[in-house]
C-alpha cells in the first residue's frame, strides 16, 4: 500500500477542518477527491506534504508504511510525494531551469545518486516540456512571475514529469482552465501513469473525470469522506449536486 | 490653459470661512501673560485639588526649561507667551441645573454651528461636550449614560466628582515631560472632556465634544482623558472651529486614551478652526498631542481625522500598542489650502506580540499651502509576528503648493512586516475632462474626485460626521483646478 | 610632522594638523585652489566631525571609530608594494585598471596619462599641477563644504586620488577600474579625492572598488565628485569589500548637465562601518538617474545608505532602488531624500527600499523622504522589511529542495534584482558569484577585487576574460 491515512483530524489556529479521513491509496491506482467548496480538501493535500501552519490533532498518515510525522516537506518531497499547487506561487528572480535543476539533483542526492550533468538534465527538460506541450522558452524564465493561470497549471504538470513522484496530488489542476489547457493537462497525467506509482486528483467539477479516469472516488464533505465509489459516484453527483450529500447526511 | 486653471483654481479656492462670526457674550479672563500666578490663578477659579495644582507647576517649571521643537516642516512666526491670555470664560454665577441657564447667546452661538445642546433636539444617538475657549459649558446626556455606568462630564467636573480617576490616568499617557506643547498644556490646561466605560460595557451612543474658541487673544488648552475598561467600547468625535481674526491665536491640546484588555476606541476629529485668510494673516496655530496606549491585549485604538482647518497644524495622533494582539489604526485626511501648514502624521510604537496596525493618510495641498506626512512605525525586538501597513498618497493640486511625505520606519525583529508606500499624484486632466463633458462644472468635479480619493478615510467616521466632513472637503478646497 | 601615529581622530587634532602643515598642503595649490582649501578648514572648524545630534547622523555613530587610533600620512608611504594592488598581470592594466594604495595614487610607470582619445587618467595630485586650468573648472564645484563637515575636512587636507577625464563626445572604449585597497600594519586614516569628469555626450563606464587585504582597522572619508556633461552617459560601479574593522564614509556628488544619462550601483559586501553619502543634482533638463543598491550584512556591521536627489530642473528621472539582507546583529539604515523643485515640472521619482531580516537581533532603519513643491510630478515611495516568503519556501522544499537551498535561492533571488542591472555581464557575472558566495558565508575580504584574476596564492574560480570587458 502507497498511502493510507487512518482518522485523520487536522486544524488551523485551533480550528478543525479534517474531522476523521480514513483513505487507502494503492500503486497503480488514481483516486478522485470531490466534495464542495471548504470542505476540507486543500487542506488534506497541505497536511499530506506536511505543510507546518496545519496542525494534525489525531490520526495518522502512513506512507510507504512509515508515519510521515517525522518528515520535513522537502523530506516528503524527496520521497516521491508531489503536490500541484492550486495557487502556484509566483518566485520572482528565481529561474525555473535554475529551481529545477536544484530540486532534481537534491532529490538524487537524497537517493544517493549523482548530480545529473548539465547537459543531460537540458535534455530531460526539453523531453518533458514536449510531453507537456510546452513550446515557449521557459528556461530565463522566472518561476510562474507572469504565468497565465494555464501557463502556471502546465508548469506544475511539467514539474511532476520531472521530478517523477510517486505519488501525485493534484490540487484542483483543473481550475481555470480551458479546454484545450485541461485536455494537455489530463494527457500529461495520463501519460506519466505507471504501475507503481499513483495519483490523487482533487476537484470540484466532474469534467476533468472525462480526461482522467479514476478507479476509485471518494466525496469529502465537512472534513470527512462520507463516501466512496466508482467513476460513475462522480457522473451521481454532477447530476444531482453536493445537496443530494448534504441532504443524505442530514438525513 | 494655465492661467485659466489658476483663474478658477482662485475663483473657488476663496471659499469663505463660514465659521467665522463672534459671539459678544460676557467673559472674564485670567492676567495676560504666563507665570506661575497665572497658573494659580486658574487652578484658584477652578477650585482645584492640592495634586493638580503641583501637576500645573511642575510642568510649567519643565516647559520653562524646554524649547520650541523645530524639526516639522513648519514655517512658525515666534510666539510670544506673555501676549496670550491663558484663560477666557464666559461669566456664570452658579452651577447650570437646565439648559434654561446656559446664556441663550451661547446657545445661539452653538445652534449656528450646527449643534444643539437641546436634548430634544438633537439627533439623538450622540452626546455632546460643548466647550467655549476655556471651560464646558454644557454637556448633553449625562444622566442616560450614567445609567449604565458612563461617565462623561467636563475635564473639571472630574476633578471636582472623580479626583481618583482623573489622578490615576491623567499624564499616564502623555506625561508633562513629553514635548513642549504638552508641558505648556499641562500646566494652563482649562477644560476639556472626561470619559470613563466601565468594564464590559458598550456606550450606546457616540459621544462628542465641541470646541470653539471665541475670545480674542486668547489661547484654547483643552485637555481630553478617555479610559475604557476592560471589555468596553465607544466612539468619540471631536469638532472645532474659531471666528476669523487677523491674528494667530494658539491652540495646544492633550489627548489621552486608555484601552485595557479588549476595550475599543474610536476617536474622530473634524478640525475646522479657523485657518487664516488667503493672504495667510490670521488662523489658529494648532499643536495638538494625542495619543492613546492599548494596554491589555487585544485592544484597539483608531484615530481618525479630517484636517482642513488651522493656519498651522502639529498634529500625531500615536498608538503605542503594549498588549499582545492589540490594533492600532489612523485614517487621515488632510486639507492645505492658501498659506496653510500642517505637518501631521502619526506614530505607532509596537510593543506586544502579534500586534498589528494600518495607516492611511490622504493629503491634499492646494493653494501656496504646504502639506507634509510624518509617520513612525516602530517595531520593537519582543514585538514578534507584528504587521504594519501604511499608505500615504498626496494629491496636489495647483503648482505653488508642496506635498512632502517623511517616513521613518525601524524594524527590530525578524519576523514582522512593515509595508509602507506613498504616492504623490495631482487630479488627472482625463478625470476632469470626463467630468466637465457630462456637464459637471470644474469645482464639483473637483468636489467629487477629492472626496473619491479621501473615501477610505471618510468611510471610518461615524455618519453624524462623514456627512459634514465631505461638505468641508469639498468647500476648503472649492475650485483648486490644478 | 608629516606622519601622525596612533592617536585618536579629534576635531582638535586635525585642527592642529592643518595648521602645522598647511604649507605642505598647499604647495602644489593654485590660488584658487588654496582659498578653497582655506574656505574648506574654516567650516570644518566650525562644524567639527558630524554627530547623533544631527538627524542625517541620528543612528551612525562615527565616536567609537574615530576613538580608535591612527596613523595619518602626509606623504607616501615608502613600503608601498603595487603588487598588492595589481595581483597579477591583467592585460591593458596600464590603461584600464588605476589603482590607490592606501589613500594615494600607484601607477605601475606614469602618474597621470593622456591616451590618443585625450582621455586623462591618473593621479589628481599630478593632475592638479599639469591641467591646473581643468581641474580649476570642476574641483570642489560639487562637494559642499559648507554643509557636512567630513566633506570640509576632506577638502581641507585632500592631497591625492584619481582624476579621469572624459572630453566631450569621447566615448570611453573599455571600463576604468578603480582600485582603492587599504594594507598597511597600521591603523590608518585617509582621505582620498576623487575627480571624474565626463563631457558632453561623452561615455565611461568606471567600476570603483574600496578593499581591504587585511584585517587592520582603517577610517577612510573619501569624497568624490563626478560631474557628467550634457547628453553624457556614465555607467557607475560601487563595490565595498572591506574588513569589519574599516570604517569607511564614502560621499560621492553627481552633477547631472542637461539629458545626461547615470547608472549607479552600490554592492556592499561588507565592511565594519559603511556609509555612503550619495548626493546628485540634476543641473539641467531631461536627465535620468538609476541608482540601486545592495547590501549584504552580517556580525556587527553597520551600513547607513543616505541618498539625496535634487530635482532642480524638469523633466528628469530618478529612480533608487536599494536592497539589503540583515543576518545577526547587523543594521541598516536607508535615509532617501527626493527634493522636486517648485519649476521641476514632468518630474518622475521612485524609491524603493527592501529589507529582510533574518535574525531578531538584526536591525533596519527606512526612511524615504519626499519632499515636492510642484504638482506636475509622479512621484512614488515604497518601503518593505520582512522576511522570506513563507509560500515560496513551502512551494520549494514541497519540490524537494531543503530548507537552507531554498532560502539560499530567495535570498539570491531577492539580491539579483540588483545584481541584474549591472550592464558589463562579466562584471555582473563575477558579482552573482560573489553575492552567492558572501549569502554562503564564504566570501573573504582581502583576496581579491572584483576584476583580478587568479593569483598564484589565490586560485580563483571564475576567470574572467579581460578581452571581453575591454572590447
Amino acid at each position: 500500500m502507497l498511502l493510507q491515512i487512518k482518522n485523520l483530524h487536522a486544524g488551523i489556529n485551533g480550528k478543525e477542518i479534517l474531522r476523521g479521513v480514513n483513505l487507502e491509496v494503492n500503486k497503480g491506482e488514481v483516486h478522485a477527491i470531490m466534495g464542495p467548496n471548504g470542505t476540507g480538501k486543500s487542506t488534506l493535500a497541505s497536511v499530506i506534504a506536511g505543510r507546518e501552519v496545519f496542525d494534525v490533532t489525531a490520526g495518522e498518515i502512513l506512507y510507504k508504511g512509515k508515519n510521515l510525522e517525522a518528515l520535513s516537506i522537502e523530506d516528503r518531497a524527496r520521497e516521491g510525494i508531489f503536490l500541484g499547487f492550486q495557487y502556484p506561487v509566483e518566485i520572482p528572480g528565481v529561474s525555473i531551469t535554475n529551481f529545477l535543476r536544484t530540486a532534481v539533483n537534491e532529490i538524487r542526492k537524497f537517493k544517493g545518486l549523482d548530480p545529473l550533468p548539465g547537459g543531460d538534465f537540458l535534455r530531460l527538460m526539453e523531453e518533458k516540456k514536449r510531453l507537456v506541450e510546452i513550446t515557449s522558452n521557459l528556461t530565463n524564465r522566472s518561476v510562474n512571475e507572469g504565468f497565465s493561470g494555464g501557463e502556471k497549471k502546465k508548469n506544475e504538470i511539467f514539474q511532476m514529469a520531472m521530478l517523477e513522484p510517486m505519488l501525485a496530488i493534484l490540487d484542483e489542476t483543473d481550475s481555470g482552465l480551458d479546454i484545450d489547457a485541461l485536455r494537455i493537462v489530463a494527457n500529461g497525467v495520463n501519460k506519466l501513469r505507471r504501475p507503481d506509482n499513483a495519483f490523487v486528483v482533487i476537484t470540484h467539477y466532474q469534467r476533468l473525470l472525462d480526461y482522467i479516469v479514476p478507479d476509485f472516488v471518494h466525496v469529502l464533505f465537512e472534513g470527512k469522506i462520507v463516501k466512496s465509489g466508482s467513476k460513475e459516484l462522480a457522473i451521481e453527483l454532477e447530476e444531482k449536486g453536493y445537496d443530494w450529500i448534504k441532504k443524505e447526511q442530514e438525513a | 490653459m494655465e492661467s485659466e486653471a489658476n483663474k478658477i483654481l482662485d475663483e473657488v479656492t476663496q471659499g469663505d470661512y463660514k465659521y467665522g462670526f463672534f459671539t459678544d457674550i460676557d467673559m472674564e479672563y485670567a492676567p495676560t501673560g504666563l507665570s506661575e500666578d497665572t497658573i494659580r490663578y486658574i487652578s484658584n477659579k477652578k477650585n482645584e485639588p492640592e495634586f493638580l495644582l503641583e501637576f500645573r507647576l511642575k510642568a510649567y517649571r519643565h516647559w520653562l526649561t524646554m524649547a520650541m521643537p523645530k524639526w516639522a516642516h513648519l514655517d512658525i512666526e515666534p510666539i510670544n507667551f506673555q501676549d496670550i491670555i491663558f484663560y477666557a470664560a464666559p461669566k456664570r454665577k452658579r452651577e447650570l441645573s437646565s439648559l434654561d441657564e446656559v446664556d441663550p447667546e451661547l446657545l445661539a452661538t452653538f445652534t449656528k454651528l450646527g449643534i444643539s445642546l437641546d436634548e430634544q433636539k438633537k439627533l439623538s444617538g450622540v452626546a455632546v461636550d460643548a466647550v467655549i475657549d476655556s471651560v464646558s459649558v454644557k454637556t448633553t446626556f449625562s444622566d442616560t449614560l450614567s445609567k449604565h455606568g458612563i461617565i462623561f462630564c467636563s475635564f473639571s467636573e472630574a476633578v471636582q466628582n472623580h479626583p481618583d480617576l482623573v489622578k490615576q490616568y491623567m499624564g499616564s499617557v502623555v506625561p508633562y515631560t513629553d514635548n513642549y506643547f504638552a508641558a505648556l498644556n499641562s500646566a494652563v490646561f482649562s477644560d476639556g472632556s472626561f470619559c470613563f466605560i466601565p468594564k464590559g460595557v458598550r456606550c450606546p451612543m457616540e459621544l462628542s465634544t465641541y470646541f470653539r474658541i471665541n475670545a480674542a487673544n486668547t489661547g484654547q488648552f483643552e485637555r481630553t482623558l478617555i479610559v475604557a475598561e476592560e471589555g468596553a467600547y465607544v466612539s468619540y468625535m471631536e469638532g472645532c472651529t474659531a471666528p476669523q481674526r487677523d491674528e494667530n491665536q494658539l491652540h495646544a491640546a492633550i489627548v489621552e486614551i486608555v484601552a485595557m484588555k479588549d476595550a475599543e476606541v474610536k476617536y474622530s476629529t473634524v478640525q475646522n478652526w479657523y485657518p487664516g485668510d488667503k493672504n495667510g494673516l490670521g488662523g489658529i496655530y494648532n499643536f495638538v498631542t494625542k495619543r492613546g496606549i492599548c494596554k491589555g491585549s487585544n485592544s484597539k485604538i483608531s484615530w481618525t481625522q479630517v484636517e482642513t482647518g488651522s493656519a498651522i497644524t502639529w498634529k500625531y495622533p500615536s498608538c503605542i500598542l503594549m498588549g499582545d494582539n492589540s490594533v492600532g489604526e489612523f485614517y487621515s485626511v488632510a486639507v492645505t489650502n492658501h498659506h496653510q501648514q500642517a505637518d501631521t502624521g502619526t506614530k505607532m510604537i509596537h510593543l506586544g506580540k502579534n500586534t498589528r496596525s494600518t495607516i492611511i493618510s490622504k493629503g491634499i495641498s492646494a493653494g501656496k499651502s504646504n502639506n507634509s506626512y510624518r509617520g513612525q512605525v516602530r517595531i520593537s525586538k519582543n514585538a514578534v509576528n507584528s504587521r504594519n501597513y501604511s499608505q500615504c498618497d498626496s494629491l496636489l493640486l495647483g503648482s505653488r503648493c508642496g506635498a512632502h511625505t517623511w517616513p521613518y520606519i525601524q524594524v527590530d525583529n525578524k519576523s514582522s512586516i512593515v509595508e509602507h508606500e506613498a504616492t504623490t499624484s495631482k487630479i488627472s486632466e482625463d478625470q476632469l475632462f470626463y467630468c466637465q463633458q457630462r456637464g459637471i462644472s470644474a469645482e464639483s468635479a473637483i468636489g467629487l474626485i477629492v472626496n473619491g480619493y479621501a473615501k477610505e478615510v471618510l468611510k471610518q467616521l461615524p455618519m453624524e460626521f462623514a456627512v459634514e466632513a465631505q461638505k468641508l472637503l469639498s468647500i476648503s478646497l472649492e475650485g483648486s483646478v490644478g | 610632522m608629516q606622519t601622525e601615529h596612533n592617536e585618536i581622530i579629534s576635531k582638535a587634532r586635525l585642527i592642529g594638523l592643518f595648521e602645522k602643515n598647511r604649507k605642505l598642503l598647499v604647495r602644489n595649490d593654485t590660488k584658487f585652489l588654496a582659498v578653497k582649501r582655506d574656505k574648506a578648514f574654516a567650516s570644518f572648524v566650525e562644524l567639527g566631525f558630524p554627530d547623533t545630534s544631527l538627524e542625517s547622523w541620528s543612528l551612525t555613530d562615527l565616536e567609537e571609530c574615530l576613538a580608535r587610533g591612527y596613523d595619518y600620512h602626509l606623504h607616501p608611504m615608502k613600503e608601498m608594494d603595487i603588487q598588492k594592488v595589481f595581483r597579477c598581470n591583467i592585460p591593458h592594466l596600464d590603461t584600464a585598471v588605476i589603482g590607490q594604495l592606501n589613500g594615494w595614487y600607484v601607477s605601475k610607470d606614469v602618474p597621470l596619462m593622456k591616451l590618443g582619445n585625450g582621455i586623462i587618467m591618473g593621479s589628481l595630485a599630478e593632475a592638479r599641477k599639469t591641467y591646473p586650468q581643468l581641474i580649476e573648472k570642476y574641483y570642489g564645484t560639487m562637494a559642499d563644504d559648507m554643509a557636512e563637515g567630513l566633506t570640509a575636512l576632506n577638502t581641507a587636507f585632500a592631497q591625492d586620488g584619481v582624476f579621469i577625464y572624459v572630453p566631450d563626445h569621447v566615448k570611453s572604449p573599455r571600463p576604468v577600474q578603480l582600485i582603492n585597497v587599504i594594507h598597511h600594519g597600521e591603523n590608518l586614516f585617509l582621505q582620498p579625492r576623487n575627480l571624474i569628469v565626463v563631457g558632453a555626450n561623452a561615455k565611461l563606464s568606471l567600476v570603483h572598488c574600496d578593499d581591504s587585504y587585511n584585517h587592520q582597522a582603517s577610517f577612510s572619508n573619501i569624497v568624490t565628485e563626478v560631474h557628467v556633461g550634457a547628453h553624457g552617459v556614465l555607467d557607475h560601479y560601487k563595490l565595498q569589500n572591506l574588513n569589519n574593522e574599516s570604517t569607511l564614509v564614502s560621499s560621492v556628488y553627481f552633477r547631472l548637465e542637461e539629458a545626461a544619462n547615470l547608472e549607479s550601483h552600490y554592492i556592499s559586501l561588507n565592511g565594519g562601518m559603511l556609509r555612503n553619502n550619495i548626493r546628485l543634482l540634476f543641473n539641467g533638463p531631461h536627465g535620468n538617474a538609476n541608482i540601486y543598491g545592495i547590501y549584504l550584512m552580517d556580525g556587527r556591521q553597520h551600513v547607513d545608505n543616505q541618498v539625496f536627489v535634487d530635482h532642480a530642473h524638469p523633466g528628469c528621472t530618478s529612480h533608487e532602488m536599494f536592497k539589503g539582507i540583515l543576518d545577526e546583529h547587523a543594521h541598516a539604515i536607508f535615509n532617501g531624500h527626493v527634493l522636486v523643485r517648485r519649476d521641476a515640472v514632468k518630474t518622475d521619482a521612485r524609491q524603493t527600499n527592501k529589507n529582510i531580516l533574518l535574525t531578531d537581533t538584526a536591525r533596519v532603519n527606512s526612511k524615504p523622504f519626499l519632499e515636492i513643491y510642484n504638482d506636475d510630478v509622479k512621484c512614488s515611495h515604497g518601503s518593505t522589511t520582512g522576511q522570506l516568503d513563507t509560500e515560496s519556501m513551502f512551494y520549494m522544499r514541497q519540490r524537494g529542495i531543503g530548507e537552507d537551498t531554498a532560502r539560499m535561492l530567495l535570498m539570491f533571488a531577492f539580491a539579483d534584482e540588483i545584481v541584474s542591472k549591472i550592464a558589463i555581464p562579466q562584471l555582473r557575472q563575477r558579482i552573482e558569484d560573489m553575492v552567492k558566495k558572501r549569502l554562503q558565508g564564504e566570501l573573504q575580504i582581502c583576496e581579491q577585487c572584483v576584476l583580478h584574476c587568479s593569483s598564484p596564492e589565490h586560485p580563483v574560480e571564475f576567470q574572467i576574460d579581460m578581452s571581453k570587458i575591454l572590447a
